[in-house]
């Protein structure tokens, strides 16, 4: 960074000097919490009007039957309970767990291979912004610009394979591919980011093993099993985390081609939450479903830390 | 967070720089598929411009010309509202009253209002943070943090009941309020900066009688210029593509924003067969500013992805 190399002290403001009567940053004590409530007051009321009670609320709701006209009914348990029973929520969480797979699955694996060839043979900035341009769309976009591509029709993919002797695929039309290729769509618009995230990690293992590892006579594989892997697990486990967070959550692809369909083949648990809660009116019943999938979520990036060892590095 | 990625090559003396290398299959692999995966990255949008200088009729006749097919710039005439219902629907439109200059101007103020908020506000508070003592300072930042863990959609629905008692649904104002005070990342993102400043000059300017109001405003913002305009680009980015919010608050005309309008487009399909040269002329529209801060400052982007700023 060179942010702090500018001299900024090139003017010596004249104010009477009133050291003795307040403290100054570097002493202990509660002598800035009035200022700081200053600083900070923009931001706390965003967080605790936009934030902090909205949590509290989200969770409140989750408890009540409410429409939005008149108020919400505290009916304890009930949505839960309902839920349960409910085959369109069992049916969106293997719907989201399919993507989920899918989408991380080949994401990760692209994006680690990228990231090493980026690492072994190119490391200019115009690969890595090109690599990095379809995440800088929308989803919106990048949503639109697959189903034109798609299109069963006129789709350029389809007339590809077409000419390889293939039968046309109904990417969005058919159950069986409306999930691939969701997954697929968002995994073309992660890929790039993804492997921008892990070259900076094998961009901070030191040079000084991979010599070590050469004068022993280490294959190429052997580098990789034994040396890049071990050392590049930190960030690896963060972004697994980031991504499958990120992944639990895929809305915006699917509320713009397929809205669920066909049949039920895409409703995954946001768009479902989206259903109950602003379809029927039902924020309680959605509430309740936001409710188990923040505690999926948590449990999830819970487990990845824990078993991945994901805040240990294997350096020194 | 910007230094992961610059490491000098020190690191990799062996590397020849004048003489050529023999031909390595291996190598010339790697560079075959990095050239694939480039591909797979950027030839989309150059389908879509060339989908949005045709016209429908020409594309049902002719799926795979690389150059557009019957040239025109028709699509976005149409999507500007500068043709006729009659011309649209010649032209294989939808014939609706579509402009979506609106969406563009709401796109601009609602990520220009939100990145202008939130990177100021938040600024404010990682000063906060990292500079100034006061007691509950680390409870309240891990609180902070602690809501980049809630998924968006949890918060959204109470939010979206809050915006609505307000009476603000379909206003800007409705719109903004969620983003416009902070972003949990903005603020982890600055404090960061905020903690490695030298404490020296601002020290020197305590002791000159400046209050913390001028040494944020004449130190600390000016020293900080470029990872907040960073911070700022990253937003805006961020703030343009927003789908689900804006779709939530704002679903009427004069306040929806594009990638929302883009959505509604997609659904206003003509008698069966959409309007493919519209909505590539309208989805190239939606990224174009977006293609445009990129073109500017490609690199700073680039550079300012990494996981340094996380551990």
């Amino acid at each position: 960074m060179t942010t702090l190399t500018r001299n900024p002290g090139t003017r010596t403001p004249r104010l009477p000097r009133t050291i003795l009567n307040r403290t100054g940053p570097g002493r202990t004590g509660r002598g800035d919490a009035r200022i700081a409530l200053f600083f900070i007051a923009p931001a706390m009321i965003g967080f605790v009007l936009f934030y902090l009670v909205p949590t509290v609320r989200g969770i409140y709701l989750s408890f009540t039957e409410y429409n939005i006209l008149g108020d919400p009914e505290w009916i304890g348990l009930e949505n839960y309970e309902a839920i349960a029973k409910d085959p369109l929520f069992w049916n969106s969480l293997a719907v989201t767990g399919q993507y989920v797979l899918l989408n991380i699955g080949l994401q990760t694996a692209l994006a680690l291979g990228l990231a090493l060839l980026m690492h072994n043979v190119a490391k200019s900035t115009i690969i890595r912004g090109a690599l990095l341009l379809p995440y800088l769309m929308s989803n919106v976009i990048a949503a639109l610009l697959w189903f034109w591509m798609l299109d069963y029709q006129i789709g350029v993919v389809n007339q590809f394979i077409e000419w390889a002797g293939l039968p046309r695929a109904a990417f969005f039309g058919s159950e069986e591919w409306a999930i691939p290729t969701q997954a697929l769509i968002n995994t073309w618009r992660h890929m790039g980011y993804t492997a921008l995230l892990i070259f900076a990690g094998l961009q901070s293992i030191p040079g000084h093993v991979y010599e070590v590892a050469k004068l022993d006579g280490a294959s190429a594989w052997q580098t990789f099993r034994k040396i890049t892997i071990p050392l590049l697990r930190p960030v690896l486990v963060l972004v697994l985390v980031v991504t499958v967070i990120g992944s639990f959550q895929v809305f915006d692809t699917v509320a713009v081609t397929t809205g669920g369909g066909p049949v039920n083949a895409t409703r995954v648990i946001q768009y479902y939450i989206y259903q109950r809660a602003f379809t029927e009116s039902d924020f309680g019943y959605g509430s309740a479903i936001a409710v188990i999938l923040f505690l999926i979520l948590a449990l999830v990036a819970f487990i990845q830390m824990k078993f991945l060892k994901g805040n240990e590095s294997d350096l020194d | 967070m910007t230094t992961t990625a610059s490491r000098t090559p020190l690191a990799n003396p062996a590397k020849p720089t004048t003489r050529r290398r023999p031909f390595n299959p291996r190598r010339a692999g790697a560079w075959a598929l990095l050239v694939l995966a480039i591909a797979v990255s950027v030839l989309p949008f150059l389908w879509v411009l060339r989908t949005a200088l045709s016209t429908n009729n020409a594309l049902a006749t002719n799926a795979t010309s690389l150059l557009p097919a019957d040239f025109t710039f028709g699509a976005f005439k149409r999507v500007f509202g500068l043709q006729t219902p009659a011309e649209a629907v010649a032209e294989g439109g939808s014939g609706a009253a579509i402009d979506f200059w609106i969406y563009l101007r709401n796109s601009v103020v609602f990520s220009s209002i939100t990145t202008a908020g939130a990177v100021f506000f938040s600024a404010m508070a990682a000063y906060a943070f990292a500079r100034l003592r006061w007691k509950g300072r680390n409870a309240v930042f891990s609180l902070f943090l602690g809501t980049m863990l809630v998924p968006p959609i949890f918060t959204a629905l109470p939010n979206f009941l809050l915006i609505k008692n307000l009476d603000l649904l379909n206003t800007m104002l409705g719109m903004v309020l969620p983003y416009v005070f902070m972003t949990p990342f903005a603020i982890f993102f600055l404090r960061q900066f905020f903690l490695n400043m030298s404490r020296e000059v601002e020290e020197a300017a305590m002791l000159d009688g400046a209050k913390h109001l001028r040494i944020f405003f004449q130190i600390v913002l000016p020293n900080a210029a470029a990872p907040i305009a960073t911070l700022a680009l990253l937003t805006f980015i961020g703030q343009w593509n927003e789908y689900f919010w804006p779709l939530l608050v704002g679903s009427q005309d004069d306040v929806r924003v594009l990638q929302v309008g883009l959505g509604v487009f997609k659904s206003q399909s003509p008698q069966g067969a959409p309007d493919w040269s519209g909505l590539m002329a309208a989805t190239l529209i939606s990224a174009l500013p977006v293609l445009i801060l990129f073109a500017a400052f490609g690199k700073k982007i680039v550079n300012s992805i990494g996981f340094s700023g996380i551990k």
